[in-house]
């Protein structure tokens, strides 16, 4: 109560509006903030869910018995994986083509791979190339079509076009090479893709 | 609000019964005893004072032409769709391994269920056709131009609702261009730099399109979208019955009153008079929609495309995905901008711009006159090549690309922005013919 004697001076209306001022202020802000919280919670349900980032675990596919340039397909983290069995003639294409003015991006500089594909066949081992068989320009799956200049990839959609280390060529829609995911080869003739490395032993 | 009880509480007991029954101040007929049932319900909602404003008091310019049908058009095939959308949803299942069967099941099993789903589905794109030609009309007479910038700017907000109402629609059969479509166009939200990658794994809620972002676009299809629809023709309407109609000669019939009346002399009221015309051409085109649904519903692969027949499946694209026909221009637009220092995104944003462009357009359009039957020849002749660009970049855009057909894409997306961006100087220089006193 020691304070009534310092605002015995002050116009007792002009308090009252500051206080309803504050107030309004106060808990105009408050609501805001409990709104925003509350909409924060809704959006976080639209990212991928706890089932899905599990169902999106490594996947295995054999490489055993593959013909020269065969391509097997599947699903890792629902995206179609392209693991193609390069023959000799296309890896010396391949390789005589790193310099190649064709190519928007020879050295896969401005592309997505681990850095152990970061060479010249884009690729663990010479003979399979591994790669994300979805088109970096908007997601359709290219064609592959073994008999065009050695092996192509072409997508039908927007006509991007790309060699057999999944280098995307000059004058394509397409901004990068194509994306090689994660994996590695096991002793049983299996290519792992989702992981670097096999996991230590329990 | 106090209750009645409560009053009656606190007052003595003779003068209760009377206050609650007592004469209200507004003194209508409603509040005295004895009155009608429909007076009883005009006292507490003003049914009466609405018709009259909106329908039998509303002054409508009494030159309206066909082309002024499309309004209407537009809002009939919107209760079409809804009503026809609540009867599929009873019997589709929206889930990645049971989406397709379902709209099988709807198509073969269901009594009649083929009939609604072609009634939706051609619905969708005659959505689109009466939309479009709704807009032609503003274009033509000038409805975008002040005082009805909000009508038009509340148009192409249900314009921009109607499209991603009808790309969350499109993905629900879970067919192969269902599937494909999707992938494509979110990816296009993948190459917004740096956020791009996570923003499109966010609206998919997955690493590509699955029965996750299936059940998602469902709810935004079913609930969400409508109701932003919903709510924004409702605020069209409003806004367009607050500043009244144009018409096709653009002269303001509000300039004109009868002084003894307060009506527009050029005015006549909505109801009877269009509410018949309009119900007209609701005939005329419903004998159009039902020979589409009955004898051509998927009017070649445009309105239902073939690829749509099989079911999704995410390790082969089709040959030749193309989007539904209503997407075609802006599509053709998204692939005639070339790639540019390494990236892709130029092509969505001229996309973007194609549409935002149209929000402006009460304000790029200089001209005196409004109607294009007093404007000058560079009016008329740059909206003759913007309807001819659009519907060139509509064809372009649904058939696969060749080196000549990306080029003639440029030449007519480079003539859309033209006819937008050079509107304020070619508008302002135009040559109008003063437009008449009163409508002819």
């Amino acid at each position: 109560m020691q304070d009534t004697h310092d605002n015995a001076n002050r116009d007792p209306h002009t308090e009252t509006q500051k206080r309803r001022k504050f107030l309004i202020g106060a808990s105009g802000g408050l609501g805001i903030t409990a709104g925003l919280l509350a909409l924060a919670g809704f959006l976080n349900t639209w990212r991928p869910s706890r089932k899905t980032k599990a169902e999106g675990a490594a996947v295995t596919i054999s490489v055993d018995g593959m013909a020269p340039s065969e391509l097997r397909k599947t699903v890792w983290r629902k995206k179609l994986i392209w693991v193609l069995a390069r023959n000799d003639e296309q890896i010396r294409r391949a390789q005589a083509a790193t310099n190649d003015a064709d190519l928007s991006d020879p050295a896969s500089d401005d592309s997505l791979q681990p850095d152990y594909c970061k060479n010249e066949l884009r690729s663990r081992k010479k003979e399979y190339f591994v790669a994300i068989g979805l088109c970096t320009h908007l997601g359709c799956s290219p064609k592959w079509n073994p008999d065009e200049d050695g092996g192509v990839f072409y997508c039908a959609c927007h006509g991007s076009r790309f060699d057999v280390a999944g280098r995307v060529f000059s004058g394509s829609p397409a901004p990068s090479n194509l994306v090689i995911p994660p994996h590695y080869f096991d002793d049983a003739g299996n290519v792992v893709i989702g992981a670097d490395e096999e996991p230590p032993a329990a | 609000m106090d209750t009645p009880d409560k009053r009656a509480a606190a007052t003595p007991a003779p003068q209760a019964a009377a206050s609650v029954g007592a004469p209200h101040p507004d003194a209508h007929p409603g509040f005295a005893r004895g009155g009608s049932i429909a007076d009883w319900v005009d006292a507490r909602i003003p049914y009466r004072a609405t018709v009259k404003k909106h329908l039998t008091e509303y002054y409508a310019p009494k030159n309206f032409n066909a082309w002024y049908s499309f309004g209407g058009i537009a809002l009939l095939v919107f209760v079409i769709q809804i009503v026809s959308g609540i009867f599929l949803t009873m019997s589709y299942n929206p889930s990645a391994e049971g989406a397709f069967a379902s709209v099988e099941y709807i198509m073969r099993d269901v009594y009649y269920g083929w009939l609604v789903r072609y009634i939706h589905s051609t619905g969708a794109s005659f959505f689109f056709i009466a939309v479009y030609l709704h807009m032609f009309r503003a274009l033509l007479y000038g409805s975008h131009r002040a005082p009805r910038e909000l009508v038009w700017i509340l148009g192409m907000l249900i314009f921009v609702a109607l499209m991603a109402e009808a790309f969350f629609g499109y993905l629900l059969p879970w067919g192969q261009t269902s599937y494909w479509g999707a992938q494509v166009i979110v990816n296009i939200f993948g190459t917004v730099p740096i956020i791009g990658e996570w923003l499109s794994e966010f609206i998919r809620g997955d690493y590509a399109i699955s029965g996750v972002t299936l059940n998602r676009f469902f709810a935004l299809h079913v609930a969400a979208i409508p109701l932003v629809l919903l709510v924004l023709v409702f605020l069209h309407l409003v806004a367009l019955h607050e500043v009244g109609s144009n018409n096709p000669d653009g002269v303001e019939i509000k300039a004109n009153k009868d002084p003894a009346t307060g009506h527009p002399r050029d005015g006549i009221p909505f109801h009877p008079y269009y509410t018949v015309k309009d119900i007209f051409y609701a005939v005329l085109f419903l004998i159009v929609f039902c020979m589409v649904v009955f004898f051509a519903p998927e009017m070649g692969g445009y309105f239902l495309e073939y690829a749509n027949y099989q079911p999704a499946n995410p390790l082969v694209t089709p040959e030749h995905i193309a989007p539904v026909w209503y997407f075609t221009p802006f599509y053709a637009i998204l692939r005639a901008v070339p790639p540019f220092l390494g990236s892709q995104v130029w092509g969505v944003i001229a996309m973007g711009l194609s549409i935002v462009l149209l929000f402006l357009l009460p304000w790029l359009d200089r001209g005196a006159v409004r109607s294009i039957r007093y404007r000058g020849w560079y009016y008329k002749t740059a909206l003759a090549l913007f309807v001819l660009s659009f519907m060139i970049l509509g064809v372009l855009g649904a058939v696969p690309a060749t080196e000549e057909r990306t080029i003639l894409a440029r030449i007519c997306t480079v003539v859309y922005f033209a006819f937008l961006l050079l509107m304020p100087w070619y508008t302002k220089i135009d040559k109008t013919l003063p437009p008449p006193e009163r409508v002819s």
